[in-house]
C-alpha cells in the first residue's frame, strides 16, 4: 500500500519536474481565482457580520426630541411612550449624555467635538419594545406625537444590510462556480499534456496489466499538488491583504459603524480549510478529466 | 489456453472476424498468417479485450473473458506476455529499468525486481547491457529486451506481433531461437507473421486467416509434443518457469 503511494509520489514530482513550465502557469492561475475568491469571502463574512451585529440591536428605538421642547413636555412624552402597545422599557438620554457617548466613539478625535458653542445633540429616549414587530408598529406611532423630532429605527438598515449580505452570498457563488470550472479546466489541461508526453508509457502500462488507478494516481497526486500549493499561496495572499486593510480601516469602521471587522488570524485557518478543499477538489476532477479519455483508449 | 468459439467482429461494413473457431493449447507455438487486413490484429485484440466481439465466445487461460468488467482487464492482461514488431520500449529507462518497470507495474517487491530482472535479462543474452538506453541497442537486441519485458511477469501466454518484422534474417532468426526456448520452458506462444520463410523453418502450427475467415488450421500436426524435449523425457518441468 505504502509502496504504491510511494510510487505515485516519486512519479508525479518527475512529470512536475518535467512540465515545470506548465505547473508553473496553472499555481499562478489558480492562485490568482482563489485570491479573488478568498476577497469575496473576506467581504462577505464581514458584511454578514455587520448585519447580524445590527440585528441584534432590532429591539431599541431612539426618540429624539425637538429642540426647544420644555422639560415637562420632553418628561410627557416619555410618560405616553411608557403608556404605548409592545413598549418594554424607556431610558432617557440626555443631550449631555449623548455628547459624552458620542466622545467615546470618536477617541482620539473627541477634542474636534470641545469647541462646540452649544450641544447640538436633542434628548432623546432609548425604547426597548418587545418584539420585532412591535418595533415597527412604535415606530409607526410615535413619530405622530408632538415635540418628538425623529427617531433612528435599525429596520430599514437591517432590511439593507441583509440585501448586501445576500447580494454578496449570490455574487460569491456565481463567481465561485465560474472559477472553479476555469481552474479544473487550467489543471485539465496542465494534466492533459503531461499525459501526451506520457502516452507511450501508459499504454505500455495498459498492456503489462497496469489497473487504472495504478496509472491515473501520479495524474491525480499532480492534480492536488497545483490545487494544494495554489491555495496555500493564495491563502497567504488573502491574510496579508486581509490584515492591511484591518490595519488601515479597522479603526474607522469601528468609530463609524461600531462594528469590529472579523480579525484576520480567525478568517485565515477558515480560508485555508475551504481553498485547500477546493484545490483537492479541483485537481482531482481536473486529472481525471483529462486521462479518461487515454484510458479508454 | 486461447479458444475462439464462433467469433464475430465487424467494423460498420468491415468484417474483422467472421464466425472464427480456434483452440490453442497450453505448451503451443502457433503462427498467426495472413493477408494485411485479414483479420489477425483483431484476432490479438480480442484476446486482449481491447476491443468486444459481436457474437461467440472467448476464452484464455480457462477463463472465459467474452464478457469480462473493465475492472477485471489488468489481471487478464498480466497472464498475457506482448512483443511489439516496434519493441515499445520506453526511451528514458534503461534496459534494466525497462523490464524492471513491468514488475512495479504488478507492484513487485524491490527484492524480487532484484533478483527476477538480472535473470530474465540473462536468459534474453542481453545482461551486458543492462545499463544501456534503448536508443545505444541494434534492433534485435531492443527486441530481445521487449522478450525480457513480456516474459519477466512469468506469463502464461506470449503474443508477439510481428516480433521479426523490423530485424535482418540473421537476428530473426536469433529472436525465433529465443521464442522457441522459451516455448520450451512451458509458456504459450502465439506469433502473428508475415515472414514465410521463418515459417517454413520453424514447423509449428500454422492458423492462417483471410477475410476474416480462419482458412487454414494445421492443428496437432506440430504441437506441444514435438517441440517440448522434456515432455517425453519425462523429467519434472515446471510450466511456468519463467
Amino acid at each position: 500500500m505504502f509502496s504504491r503511494l510511494g510510487y505515485s509520489i516519486k512519479q508525479s514530482f518527475s512529470q512536475m519536474g518535467r512540465n515545470k513550465g506548465m505547473y508553473f502557469t496553472s499555481v499562478l492561475a489558480i492562485t490568482a481565482m482563489m485570491l479573488i475568491l478568498g476577497l469575496f469571502f473576506v467581504a462577505f463574512v464581514n458584511v454578514d457580520l455587520f448585519a447580524k451585529t445590527i440585528q441584534q440591536n432590532y429591539n431599541v428605538v431612539q426618540v429624539y426630541m425637538e429642540n426647544d421642547n420644555t422639560d415637562k413636555l420632553t418628561e410627557e412624552i416619555g410618560k405616553q411612550i411608557k403608556a404605548m402597545d409592545g413598549v418594554d422599557n424607556v431610558e432617557m438620554v440626555t443631550s449631555e449624555e449623548a455628547l459624552q457617548t458620542l466622545k467615546k466613539r470618536w477617541g482620539d478625535n473627541a477634542y474636534l467635538l470641545d469647541n462646540l458653542q452649544e450641544n447640538p445633540l436633542p434628548d432623546s429616549y432609548s425604547v426597548y419594545v418587545t418584539d420585532e414587530a412591535a418595533a415597527a408598529a412604535f415606530a409607526k406611532n410615535v413619530v405622530t406625537i408632538k415635540g418628538v423630532n425623529d427617531i433612528t429605527y435599525y429596520q430599514e438598515t437591517i432590511d439593507k444590510l441583509a440585501k448586501i449580505s445576500r447580494f454578496i452570498e449570490v455574487a460569491s457563488l456565481v463567481t465561485m462556480i465560474f472559477l472553479i470550472i476555469i481552474s479544473i479546466v487550467i489543471v485539465a489541461n496542465t494534466i492533459k499534456l503531461t499525459v501526451m508526453n506520457r502516452e507511450k508509457e501508459i499504454s505500455i502500462m495498459k498492456y503489462l496489466g497496469a489497473t487504472d488507478w495504478f496509472i491515473r494516481g501520479p495524474f491525480i497526486l499532480g492534480g492536488v499538488f497545483i490545487g494544494l500549493f495554489s491555495s496555500a499561496v493564495a491563502s497567504g495572499l488573502v491574510y496579508l491583504i486581509y490584515e492591511k486593510l484591518v490595519d488601515i480601516l479597522g479603526g474607522d469602521i469601528a468609530r463609524i459603524l461600531s462594528v469590529t471587522l472579523v480579525p484576520a488570524n480567525y478568517l485565515i485557518i477558515n480560508l485555508l480549510i475551504i481553498f485547500a478543499s477546493l484545490g483537492v477538489g479541483i485537481g482531482v476532477v481536473g486529472s481525471i478529466i483529462s486521462i479518461r479519455r487515454f484510458l479508454q483508449k | 489456453m486461447i479458444v475462439f468459439k464462433n467469433v464475430t467482429k465487424n467494423y460498420g461494413g468491415n468484417t474483422g472476424l467472421n464466425r472464427a473457431s480456434v483452440h490453442i493449447n497450453k505448451g503451443d507455438f502457433v503462427f498467426l498468417v495472413g493477408p494485411s487486413g485479414a483479420g489477425k490484429t483483431t484476432f490479438i485484440r480480442l484476446i486482449l479485450k481491447e476491443i468486444e466481439p459481436d457474437s461467440g465466445s472467448i476464452s484464455v487461460a480457462g477463463k472465459d473473458i467474452t464478457n469480462l468488467s473493465r475492472r477485471e482487464i489488468p489481471e487478464l492482461r498480466q497472464k498475457i506476455g506482448m512483443v511489439f514488431q516496434d519493441f515499445r520500449l520506453i526511451e528514458k529507462k534503461t534496459v534494466y529499468e525497462n523490464v524492471a518497470f513491468a514488475m512495479e507495474v504488478l507492484h513487485r517487491s524491490k527484492k524480487e525486481i532484484r533478483e527476477r530482472v538480472p535473470y530474465v535479462l540473462d536468459l534474453v543474452d542481453i545482461a551486458d547491457k543492462a545499463d544501456r538506453y534503448p536508443h545505444e541497442l541494434s534492433a534485435g537486441e531492443q527486441q530481445r529486451v521487449g522478450i525480457a519485458r513480456a516474459i519477466v511477469n512469468r506469463p502464461r501466454v506470449l503474443i508477439a506481433d510481428e516480433p521479426t518484422g523490423n530485424l535482418d534474417p540473421v537476428t530473426a532468426m536469433e529472436i525465433m531461437a529465443l521464442l522457441e526456448k522459451i516455448n520450451v520452458r512451458g509458456t504459450t506462444i502465439l506469433m502473428v507473421t508475415h515472414a514465410k520463410d521463418i515459417v517454413d523453418q520453424m514447423h509449428k502450427r500454422v492458423v492462417a486467416i483471410e477475410h476474416g475467415q480462419i482458412v487454414r488450421d494445421e492443428e496437432g500436426k506440430y504441437g506441444f509434443e514435438t517441440v517440448n524435449p522434456y515432455y517425453f523425457s519425462g523429467e519434472e518441468v515446471d510450466p511456468y518457469v519463467f
